[in-house]
């Protein structure tokens, strides 16, 4: 028992104290493992390439398999329900704020800043994937031809083509998939 | 009441499942499943989520999740969307769990990754155009984003900074063209 109400607030602390997104809890895993022992940095490492590997957000994706090394699945349960609960309960009371405040020319102002900012910032995030994508390799900068092509056909087939534009963004990941392992990106 | 967290629980569990590469990636499949099909958002407001979410603690796809499911249907709105969001991790990591690092090792799993990057790729910069023409409307904006794209690139801090000095930026902004506004 004291051991899940453990997990709980470990969890609980990386999803108070992380600002920014899912690779900001990394940092509060690597003290938590330090601290208890419940993980080791190495399946750590193992664990981020994992995440990045299977579908939803890294930080959950991380909790969950920490919590699950720690306890079994009960473990798993409990430590995203940790990583999870301060974020419901601060966006809970923002979103309150924001709906009391919603004709508000401050509050106002402030959406029409944070919107290029929004756009900005995840621009810069698909940048990082971009470089990861088409620029790796063992040496320095080699350009992925492989995977430049794939994306110039699925610009074209999600921008351009009348019939498949509005297909569902996940066919394209399956397709995607399929091309990956078809052509040994 | 019941069935509408059952079908916020639902979405959001999909929306979790197709998300490869965390947060986000969960931009594109936002956009096609609650903005479009569902009409729970504009994409306005998808991006104002986002912005909190960065200068906020925890996940942004689980702070995306609650805001929208509030919205739907108050608290326990927010929870069953949140729910949904982190349900497919839940299974899928405790399945792997036993056979994770030998999965991730497999050839076939690391082509079919890359592959799928690509995808993301093309996906999130398509979800930046949508974004681009809803958020990036006059000169100011235009500046900000630049600059914030610039500062995200080239600098190593926190996106907290960006996203407090843009809010204080469209508030000044704001405050001063109405006082114009008015001496006109």
């Amino acid at each position: 028992m004291t051991l899940y109400l453990q997990l709980f607030l470990e969890f609980f602390k990386a999803g108070l104290f992380a600002v920014g997104g899912g690779m900001a809890t990394l940092p509060f895993l690597y003290d938590i493992a330090t601290r208890t022992g419940w993980f080791t940095h190495t399946q750590l490492a193992d664990m981020i390439a994992v995440s990045e590997s299977t579908p939803g957000p890294i930080g959950v994706n991380t909790a969950t398999y920490a919590g699950f090394l720690s306890k079994g699945v009960s473990g798993a349960v409990v430590a995203t329900a940790g990583l999870i609960t301060p974020s419901i309960i601060v966006i809970l009371l923002i979103a309150a704020f924001l709906q009391a405040f919603r004709d508000n020319k401050y509050v106002n102002g402030a959406f029409y800043g944070l919107r290029p900012a929004s756009a900005a910032m995840i621009t810069a995030a698909g940048l990082v994937v971009a470089r990861v994508t088409f620029l790796s390799g063992a040496v320095g900068w080699a350009v992925q031809w492989k995977a430049v092509a794939l994306a110039a056909v699925l610009f074209l087939l999600t921008n351009v083509v009348a019939g498949t534009k509005k297909l569902h963004p996940i066919v394209w990941i399956a397709l995607s998939a399929v091309a990956g392992v078809a052509f040994q990106f | 009441m019941l069935k509408k967290l059952a079908g916020l629980f639902v979405t959001f569990a999909k929306v979790g499942a197709m998300t490869f590469g965390g947060g986000y990636a969960m931009l594109p499949i936002l956009q096609r499943e609650v903005v479009e099909n569902k009409g729970w958002a504009t994409e306005e407001e998808l991006a104002d989520y986002f912005a909190i979410g960065q200068c906020t603690p925890g996940v942004i796809a689980v702070n995306t999740a609650t805001f929208i499911g509030r919205r739907q249907c108050g608290i326990p709105g927010g929870i069953a969307a949140t729910l949904g969001v982190v349900f497919p991790s839940l299974v899928i990591i405790s399945l792997l769990a036993g056979v994770i690092q030998a999965f991730s090792e497999l050839r076939w799993v690391k082509h079919a990754f890359a592959g799928i990057r690509v995808s993301v790729c093309v996906l999130i910069f398509n979800a930046v155009v949508k974004l681009f023409r809803k958020a990036i409307i006059d000169v100011p904006t235009a500046t900000l984003y630049v600059v914030i794209l610039l500062g995200a690139v080239l600098l190593k801090c926190s996106p907290a900074v960006f996203v407090v000095g843009a809010a204080l930026c469209g508030i000044v902004l704001q405050v001063l063209s109405r006082r114009e506004g008015v001496s006109a």
